[in-house]
Order: C-alpha cells, then sequence, then structure tokens
C-alpha cells in the first residue's frame, strides 16, 4: 500500500493558465473551496506568450463591429464547423469579460478617447483586439493571478495530474505528485476543471512550452470522455525558422496586423494569388487597399496576409516546396516596408511590437525595424478537445468534469481566429468555474476509492524501477514521437503516412511502457517526461486517427490526397471515445441544425 | 557545431558541486539549449525550470558565469569562447535541486501586499475612460516577467538575508504598478515603509542591471515610492532641510 495524502475541495482546477485561473476566481467567487492545480509555477503558464490580443467586440475604433460579425467571422473561420452555441455566447460575452480584467488591474493600450484600443487580426472584419503591444498574455495571466491569490483559491504549484478519480461514472478528484519530493496527493473533488491547454509538443516545431503535452485531454479520455475535432491543428503561419534553435518560437500575427507584408525569395507578395472563395469579396485587390485597410480606412478591404492561418501557413508551404522560399525554408516577413507610409517607423515599431523587437534582435541578430524576418509554420493550437455542454462546459459524458480554453474544444471549429483564444478562455473559464461550482453545491459528496489510488501511484512510479538504460532514453523518445507526427501528421497529411504513423504510435506506446527513468523522486525532469509521454501518445493517435477519418480539405486539415473541401464532410465532427477493449473508437456526429436566427446572421454577414 | 565545456552546478540542500560536460553546440544556441542537450543525452534527471523558451515567461533564471541571466536569452557565441560556462542556480534563494531553487517566498510576499482596488467604473458598462500617457507609466512595470533574477542581485536579500523585512525589487515594481494605476485607489505608503521594507534601498541600481525586461525599477519604481513614503511619513520641513544638506535616504 502506497501512501499518499488526500486534500479536500468542493472544486478542482487543472491547469492554471488563462482558463484556470478565470475558472478558480469563478468558482471562488460562487462560494466553492478550489484548489488550483499548476504543472509549473503560477503566472508562467502558455497564456503567457500570447502576444497580439485578446477577441471582443468592444466597437471601440470600429462602430460597426458587434457580437454578431464577431459570430459570423468565428464560424467562417472555422468553416462552420463549430459548436455554434459556444460561438454565440463567445461573441456576446467577450466585451464584458474583456472589460472586467480592468477593474482587477490590466491596463490595456487606449484609443485617443482613452477607451480600449483594438487592433487588426485575420479573420476579424474590423479592429477587435484588446492589446498592451505584444505581450497580451503577459497582461491578462497577471491580471487573473494578481486577483486570484486575494480571492482564497488554495495554489498547488509544479504538481502534475498523472490520472482522474472516479466514484462509479462521476468524476471525484484527481491523483497527482508533486515536483519536489515526489510525494502523491489525492484531490477529492465533487467537481473538476480541466484547463491544461495544448497539444502542441506532440510536433517538432511549435510554439508551445514543454508543458504542452496534452495532459487534459488524455487524463479525460482515459476516464470516458469524448474527444472531437483532433484532427484540426492549427499550424500557426509565422513561427521562427533561424537560427535552428528558436525554430517554432512565434512571431505574433500583430506583426501583420500592424501593416507586415509577406514575401518570397523572388520579392513578390505571394498572398495576393489564391484568395479562397469565402473571403475574395473581403480582401483587398491591391497593395495600396491593403495599406489603406491598415491605417483605419473603413471603405478599404483587408490585405490578404490577413487571411485566416490555415490559408496562410499553407500558402506559405507552397512557397517552399516551390523553391520560392526564403534561405532557411520559409518566407519574408517585412514590416520595416512600412518606412515608405510612416515617418518614423522604427519607433513605431518598436512601440507597437517591442517584444518582436527584442525577440529578434537577441535571438537572430536580426533588426526588424530595418530588415524582414524569416518566418514558416509552425504547430501552435489544438481546435480539438474534450467534448464539452456548450452552456456549462461539462463533458458530454462524464458527469462532474468540466473542461474550458484549449483543452476543451467547439468554438474553433476546423480553424481558430487569432485573438480568439484570448477570449475563449476568459469566456468558458468562468462559464466552466460557474458551472462547476454549482454541480458541486447540488451534489452528493464523492469517495475516493484506495485500490484506484494505489494502482495508479504504482503506474507512475513504475518508470524509476525500470532499467534506465534499456532504450534511448525519455527525451530521445519523445523526440522520435514529435518527428513522426511533424513528418506523417502534420501540415500536410495523406493516408499512406497516416497509416504508418498509427502502426509506429503502436510501437513508441509498447517502447514508452517498458521505458526507465533515472535518478530519484526529487524534481526529476527525466521521470516526468515518461509520463508526459503517455498523454502525448494518447493525443497523437487522437490526431492520427481523426486526420485519416476525414477524408478532405478543411481549415487546419489538409489532404494531399483529397485537396478539396467535400460538402458531405461540412455538417459533420468526429468524436473519440475510449471503447470497452480500451481501443480507441472513432464516430462520426452530424451537427446539431444551427437555429434559424443565427444562420440568419451568417446569412446577413456574408 | 562545436564543442563547448559547461560546468553546471547539481546537488540539493545539502550541497552540491560543478559537473562538467562537453557537449555539441548548434549555431544560435542559447544557454538553455545547451543545458536541454545535457539532460537528453548526459543526464536525465538534471533539474532545470523553463516554460516559453523565449524570454516571456520568466522560468529559467540562473547564473551564467556568475551574472544572473536568464538562460532562454543567453546566447553562447556571446559569452567568452576561450573558457568553460558556469551554470548555477540563483544563490539568493534556497536550493531545491540542481539549478532549481525555492522562489515560493516571493508568492507570499505579493499575496501580502494590499490588493488592487479600483475606484467605480466611469460607464454604465464597467469601463473607465484613461489616456494612454496615464497608461504608459504602470505599463512599464507590468512587462515584469517575475523572473526574480532582480530579487537575486539585490544585495538587501543575496548578502543580508532580510526576507523577513524587505520586500525587495520585484515587489516595489508590482506596488509601483498599482499605485501608479489610474483608476486605483489604494494607500499602499505605510506599508512600504513598514511590512515592506523600502527604506532598505540603498539605490545601488543592481535590479535595474539585470531586469531583462528592461525596467527601470530604481528610477521609476522604488526612488517615487521612496519619495511617496518620505512625503506622507516625515514632517515636510525636516524634509526640506534633509534635501537641502543633501542626504537624502
Amino acid at each position: 500500500m502506497t501512501q499518499h495524502q488526500v486534500v479536500e475541495y468542493d472544486v478542482v482546477v487543472i491547469g492554471a493558465g488563462g482558463a484556470g485561473l478565470r475558472a478558480a476566481i469563478e468558482a471562488a467567487t460562487k462560494g466553492a473551496s478550489v484548489g488550483l492545480i499548476c504543472k509549473s509555477l503560477l503566472g508562467k503558464a502558455h497564456t503567457v506568450m500570447a502576444e497580439g490580443g485578446v477577441a471582443a467586440a468592444l466597437a471601440n475604433v470600429d462602430d460597426r463591429d458587434s457580437w454578431k460579425v464577431h459570430f459570423a467571422d468565428t464560424m467562417r473561420g472555422g468553416h462552420y464547423l463549430n459548436a455554434w452555441r459556444m460561438a454565440e455566447l463567445h461573441a456576446q460575452e467577450a466585451p464584458e469579460r474583456v472589460r472586467e480584467l480592468e477593474g482587477w488591474g490590466a491596463l490595456m493600450d487606449r484609443t485617443p478617447d482613452g477607451l480600449i484600443n483594438q487592433r487588426n487580426f485575420g479573420g476579424h472584419a474590423y479592429p477587435r483586439l484588446a492589446h498592451v503591444g505584444d505581450r497580451t498574455g503577459l497582461e491578462m495571466i497577471r491580471t487573473l493571478q494578481d486577483h486570484g491569490i486575494h480571492e482564497g483559491i488554495d495554489v498547488h504549484m509544479e504538481v502534475t495530474v498523472s490520472k482522474l478519480l472516479m466514484d462509479g461514472g462521476r468524476c471525484a478528484g484527481a491523483l497527482a505528485y508533486d515536483r519536489e519530493l515526489g510525494r502523491f496527493k489525492a484531490f477529492r473533488a465533487k467537481a473538476v476543471v480541466m484547463a491544461t491547454g495544448g497539444i502542441g509538443r506532440a510536433f517538432l516545431v511549435t510554439s508551445n512550452s514543454w508543458e504542452y503535452t496534452g495532459d487534459g485531454h488524455a487524463l479525460a479520455y482515459h476516464v470516458g470522455a469524448e474527444l472531437v475535432d483532433m484532427e484540426f491543428v492549427q499550424f500557426h503561419p509565422t513561427g521562427m525558422v533561424w537560427p535552428p534553435s528558436v525554430r517554432g518560437i512565434l512571431v505574433t500575427e500583430g506583426v501583420r496586423g500592424e501593416g507586415g507584408i509577406l514575401k518570397n525569395s523572388e520579392g513578390r507578395r505571394f498572398m495576393f494569388e489564391d484568395i479562397p472563395p469565402l473571403y475574395k469579396e473581403s480582401t483587398a485587390d491591391t497593395p495600396e487597399e491593403g495599406w489603406r485597410y491598415v491605417v483605419g480606412d473603413r471603405e478599404a478591404r483587408r490585405p490578404p496576409e490577413l487571411l485566416t492561418r490555415d490559408h496562410v501557413a499553407r500558402k506559405i508551404v507552397k512557397e517552399v516546396q516551390e523553391g520560392r522560399g526564403s534561405p532557411h525554408g520559409g518566407a519574408f516577413l517585412d514590416i520595416a516596408w512600412i518606412k515608405e507610409h510612416i515617418k518614423d517607423s522604427e519607433d513605431h515599431i518598436k512601440k507597437k511590437l517591442p517584444s518582436m523587437y527584442h525577440q529578434f534582435k537577441e535571438l537572430a541578430g536580426i533588426d526588424i525595424t530595418k530588415e524582414p524576418m524569416e518566418v514558416g509554420p509552425t504547430t501552435h493550437y489544438a481546435m480539438g478537445g474534450i467534448r464539452v455542454d456548450p452552456d456549462s462546459q461539462m463533458s458530454t459524458t462524464v458527469p462532474g468534469l468540466f473542461a474550458a480554453g484549449e483543452c476543451a474544444a467547439g468554438l474553433h471549429g476546423a480553424n481558430r481566429l487569432g485573438g480568439n483564444s484570448l477570449s475563449d478562455l476568459l469566456v468558458f473559464g468562468k462559464r466552466a468555474g460557474e458551472y462547476a461550482a454549482e454541480f458541486a453545491a447540488g451534489n452528493t459528496p464523492v469517495h475516493l476509492q484506495d485500490e484506484q489510488i494505489d494502482l495508479a501511484v504504482q503506474e507512475a512510479l513504475s518508470p524509476l524501477e525500470r532499467d534506465p538504460g534499456a532504450d534511448v532514453g525519455p527525451y530521445r523518445l519523445q523526440y522520435e514521437l514529435q518527428h513522426l507526427m511533424q513528418d506523417k501528421a502534420g501540415i500536410a497529411r495523406e493516408e499512406s503516412g497516416l497509416a504508418e504513423a498509427l502502426d509506429e504510435l503502436q510501437e513508441l506506446k509498447t517502447r514508452a511502457q517498458a521505458m526507465g527513468a533515472g535518478g530519484s523522486r526529487e524534481y526529476n525532469p527525466g521521470w516526468h517526461t515518461t509520463l508526459d509521454l503517455q498523454s502525448l501518445l494518447t493525443v497523437a493517435e487522437a490526431v492520427v486517427m481523426a486526420s485519416q477519418a476525414r477524408k478532405e480539405s478543411r481549415g487546419a486539415h489538409s489532404r494531399l490526397d483529397y485537396l478539396d473541401k467535400d460538402p458531405e464532410w461540412g455538417t459533420v465532427n468526429l468524436v473519440l471515445k475510449k471503447g470497452h477493449d480500451g481501443e480507441m473508437e472513432l464516430r462520426r456526429e452530424v451537427i446539431p441544425e444551427i437555429p434559424e436566427e443565427l444562420q440568419k446572421i451568417i446569412e446577413e454577414q456574408g | 557545431m562545436k564543442t563547448t565545456t559547461f560546468k553546471v552546478w547539481q546537488g540539493n540542500s545539502d550541497g552540491g558541486e560543478l559537473k562538467t560536460y562537453e557537449i555539441e553546440v548548434d549555431q544560435g544556441y542559447v544557454v538553455l539549449d545547451a543545458i536541454h542537450r545535457i539532460q537528453a543525452e548526459q543526464a536525465n534527471d538534471l533539474a532545470v525550470r523553463w516554460n516559453c523558451k523565449a524570454g516571456k515567461c520568466g522560468s529559467c533564471s540562473a547564473e551564467v558565469n556568475g551574472s544572473p541571466k536568464l538562460m532562454c536569452m543567453t546566447r553562447v557565441d556571446e559569452l567568452p569562447a576561450d573558457q568553460p560556462i558556469t551554470v548555477e542556480p540563483m544563490r539568493t534563494f534556497p536550493i531545491v535541486k540542481d539549478l532549481v531553487t525555492d522562489v515560493s517566498w516571493n508568492y507570499e510576499v505579493k499575496a501580502s501586499i494590499k490588493r488592487f482596488s479600483p475606484k467605480t467604473a466611469d460607464h454604465g458598462d464597467g469601463s473607465w475612460d484613461m489616456d494612454q500617457y496615464d497608461v504608459e507609466r504602470p505599463q512599464e512595470f507590468r512587462k515584469c516577467i517575475e523572473c526574480f533574477l532582480c530579487q537575486d542581485v539585490c544585495h538587501v536579500l543575496r548578502d543580508h538575508q532580510l526576507h523577513d523585512r524587505f520586500a525587495g525589487p520585484r515587489h516595489y515594481v508590482y506596488v509601483a504598478n498599482m499605485e501608479m494605476n489610474p483608476i486605483d485607489t489604494g494607500d499602499r505608503v505605510a506599508e512600504l515603509r513598514e511590512e515592506l521594507g523600502i527604506g532598505y534601498c540603498n539605490i545601488t541600481k543592481c535590479c535595474t542591471k539585470v531586469c531583462p525586461e528592461g525596467i527601470t525599477i530604481t528610477d521609476n519604481a522604488i526612488i517615487p515610492l521612496k519619495e511617496r513614503v518620505v512625503d506622507q511619513s516625515y514632517d515636510p520641513l525636516a524634509r526640506l532641510i534633509k534635501l537641502v544638506k543633501g542626504s537624502g535616504d
């Protein structure tokens, strides 16, 4: 029998990025006792890296904006696979969620009238992103953190969850261990909110930090939650490509929002070619019109660099494949060119994009006020995740388990618009916290079973008991997985590669289960990586299976063997669930019919 | 690619030593890349904190060749090539293991500081009017990524270990951000003088020098706060005489 401490709360929130913090704050405000589990130190989660802004139809810069336009933009961006109810709630509630942050200490950039300023971003019809230079995520996480620490929330830092605990069919808490000493804690809770973020670390080139190993997706899946839209992984078009050590680090879309243009090695603005039909009407015909849009001319249409991320990423890949890429296999992103239009362009760029200036100067030796950047796609965001009820964010199949932010799915459909993740985590973080607290108040206490906990503890400890020298080691195995996913389930997919990937994943699974970790239980990243691998392998399998099943190209999912959108797939989500025999099962589910008034909004907005 | 020698401190609260590693260094490598390579190839359980690897989260603070740095923003090719590169944990905080220190004290201090409290909203939708000019001052302080390098280098903490009566530069920056927020109504001056011990700071500006975000900690945060303390706490006439004599605090 292993030893573990039991900690008890009404609501346990797993993950302390924006969604987790917002959920914890809301649950505590509603009177629940709340435990917040962070994989890292508080305030370091991936939200901190969000740059460009948070999307909300405040209409401070362009009064034509409204929740309806934001809703329609989000649906169009998601190729209409979105959970329309989530898109509706999100567009309606985002403005209030953003405004309340200033009451908690946030300070967004202002308009000349003293209101929250908003900037242009891909796929948004009007300037919609509230921001602070290019460090909006830092502003948000710090605001939530500094507010949250006064709300009576218990924060458990550097604690990793290895299993969700169940009481019959109901989620009853989580088993976790603290990194410092490797001690196990069983969290008993009437409601659990999953807010663990994304899965970027399943790929080789990613903007995501080490934490983004799909823990929430995998933990929830293994207790019976459904996953949906897992084939849709967003490859952000602009990651750094050089030098090799920084490959994948994000270059904010804000660069393009501020007038940055993409060029190939021939100096051509290739984005003006192949405009997708859905956006033909709203895209500028000439560079001159595009610039007018950037500086706020209401009659001008968007420059093609501000098309949605899926399209821009594919266009860059195409240029590289056809031999017109930059020296290190990307495209040129040029913001320095705005000196043709703006007198103090150097100061302007440094003011609007300070951390981009800093990042390129320090890490690549490039002065972005003078020279173009080299950029290429980087794995950025999982549209897919835990399938939830749109209003309450509770799992469709596991009572007491809620999910919010990136690890939940539905809002973004086949492709997420920039800025919609920060608003997503505020709107649905709040909702998840609220409904989790309500669920906890309305339901009987749960019971934890010692056998379940003992088994989970043994499982988590087993890598330490195995011979570390038997295979290549946990980091190398993770690297092999990342390589596999990058090559065969990345930005361009096809049947043969996906089928191979499925086989190779099985082999990696077997090896991971036999993987040993050297060292002790105390602050041992190698041991941690063996546990991360289990989550990564689950989400990798989900991505590959769903990608294989969707025989069309739509949004972020591109198939070389099915190049076009297929209307038959336009009304279907792919749902994954663990079968009775432990195998991953996939089914097609038709999206519920959209209510007439929402359909009307989409039609009106073109 | 070239081979470089790293000396990495490894150990725990009972003690430790610098261990030597020879590794291949790729173009553009930062110190954190090197530590990761050592971890992947030679010491799987080497403890190190990191998250974003882009200078935005402030997790990978350490002392590189004796200077407080973010490992992810310190390029190997900018360090002297003719000697080994030493990487040690921050010295001001207790060791957990290897390069990881116990920074929990910082979180406790912050939680003890009087929270932000806004005035009533200017508009019915809960929003406030603020000029860009007015928000820019506190926005500088809000760039802080909580790497705690300023705390690490501050001699009041590093050498004198006055953690029980001195909050350190990070927290003066935090207080300054609230005190200078156009809509905040809180008054933290007495707290600054008493519990937060701002008087112990003698403006050596070491904190400003190490800030990876370039926050002018001493001039823009600490000195204005000290002035508020003096203004509110002491007899204005006596202060004037003091100023004329040129013996500020």
